[in-house]
């Protein structure tokens, strides 16, 4: 335990190193969201709010996208970037921009699929009442997902929930190179294999701090949504 | 008597059919512009389903509806239609405060400054103090009265109404119908108001039409509906004796 509260007093300290790692972690996964979520975001309202040839199919491809192993999407990830693959001219292994693409590829899925399921939970009945209001299709779609935008928010936090604790990705893609690709999770690993444990659980509970302050942010969020 | 001569809507050999069930056949019906038009009928007479198709929320499968001498079809100007709002049985408000509600309808129009006009209908339906109000707290006979000020604050020519008050308290209903009533003398707004419930038609319609199974039984004068009815079967349902 004194080496836990050592390893805490490096945290508070401002350890460059481990403010780094953080500093990486939410900097990847923050952009791999924000990528994510522009084009997630529209694409699962279209699936909730429009019937279309193909739409089964799509939908079932984003079904199978949300439990894609992160691993095996850092694999194919590797492959794309790696100097004999199709991607391997931009350069990018073992950059955080592959970090990124690998989660942004992650939690893509998880927030199409998030968003759609809570448009097509607001009441159907609300769609008739929009249209008998005199609402354009443009204007009804807006509103419904308005009314869908706590399921939308949860969507977001769900995806990077999904990235900011997944490793198996970002050590692929990432190679785990200091003051370069490693983040949170790959550190905890490597901590955890040399027998550092202190500094792992010290990692670790940053991980979890992050973890909690953005669930905190969302619930507030909530409560302010539904006095509005 | 009925007011007014004109028009709203004529209906002409109207079928709605969902898959191969076919749930509306009206020949003939004209609703005239000014009337409180009661459509009484069991549940799943197609009361509903009418209402829809005067609103344009489906067209018909077969025949046409006039509105003011136009067909209610895809030429319709927006605007036209715009003057036609319907008021469910369930309150379907948006989560936000009573008065984004209200002004809910005037936004989508473009108007700015709506505040004035927000207030004016909800002091109609008595809820003005309500208004910052969140609509999760609110009654069930106050949501259906903001969804009553969410449709008269658009000033529409028709308001079509789909048993609105049929999961309210008697207060609520004594206060929704007396709004309506109000609404249509002062305004000369015309009203179709679906109900199951005969003395409710007796009370607010002028005139008042039985649908069966999805047909037409009869259209009648109101007084004359509830005294001295053509069809047996309205005879029957006015006497609470038709089993369904």
């Amino acid at each position: 335990m004194g080496s836990l509260s050592h390893a805490l007093q490096r945290l508070v300290a401002g350890d460059p190193e481990l403010w780094g790692i953080t500093f990486l972690s939410l900097r990847v996964s923050g952009e791999a969201l924000l990528i994510a979520s522009l084009l997630g975001v529209p694409l699962g309202a279209f699936l909730g709010l429009k019937r279309f040839f193909g739409r089964r199919l799509v939908i079932a491809f984003i079904y199978t996208g949300m439990g894609l192993p992160p691993v095996v999407v850092g694999l194919l990830v590797y492959l794309l970037l790696s100097r004999s693959g199709p991607l391997g001219f931009l350069g990018w292994l073992f950059t955080p921009r592959a970090m990124v693409l690998a989660q942004t590829l992650i939690c893509f899925p998880v927030i199409v699929g998030l968003t759609m399921a809570a448009v097509l939970a607001v009441d159907p009945a609300l769609r008739l009442q929009l249209r008998a209001l005199g609402a354009t299709a443009w204007q009804s779609a807006w509103a419904l997902v308005r009314e869908a935008r706590t399921g939308i928010v949860v969507a977001l936090v769900a995806g990077f929930g999904s990235i900011i604790s997944e490793v198996g990705a970002v050590m692929l893609v990432g190679g785990n190179i200091r003051g370069s690709t490693r983040v949170l999770t790959t550190a905890i690993v490597l901590e955890t294999r040399q027998g550092r444990f202190d500094t792992a659980l010290a990692l670790g509970l940053v991980l979890l701090a992050i973890a909690f302050a953005i669930n905190g942010a969302v619930l507030a969020l909530q409560g302010r949504s539904v006095e509005r | 008597m009925s007011p007014g001569g004109e028009e709203a809507f004529r209906l002409e050999g109207v079928r709605k059919r969902y898959g191969p069930r076919e749930v509306l056949r009206i020949d003939q019906l004209t609703i005239r512009s000014g009337e409180i038009f009661g459509l009484v009928g069991p549940s799943g007479a197609g009361k509903s389903t009418l209402l829809r198709l005067l609103n344009f929320l489906e067209p018909p499968t077969a025949g046409r509806i006039l509105y003011r001498g136009q067909p209610l079809d895809g030429r319709i100007s927006p605007d036209l239609l715009r003057r036609i709002t319907t008021v469910f049985q369930r309150p379907l408000l948006l989560s936000g405060s009573v008065a984004y509600n209200v002004a809910f309808g005037l936004r989508l129009r473009g108007r700015r400054n709506v505040t004035p006009a927000v207030q004016a209908a909800l002091q109609r339906v008595g809820l003005w103090e309500l208004a910052r109000t969140p609509v999760h707290t609110l009654s069930g006979g106050e949501a259906q009265r903001v969804a009553l000020a969410r449709a008269l604050v658009l000033e529409p020519d028709v308001l079509l109404l789909d048993e609105p008050t049929a999961n309210l308290d008697p207060y609520h209903v004594g206060r929704i119908e007396e709004i309506v009533r109000e609404e249509n003398r002062a305004r000369g707004t015309t009203v179709v108001w679906v109900t199951h419930n005969v003395f409710q038609a007796r009370r607010v319609a002028h005139r008042v039409g039985l649908l069966l199974s999805g047909e037409l039984v009869e259209v009648s004068e109101t007084s004359r509906f509830f005294e001295q009815p053509m069809d047996p079967r309205s005879a029957a349902f006015v006497r609470g004796e038709m089993a369904y």
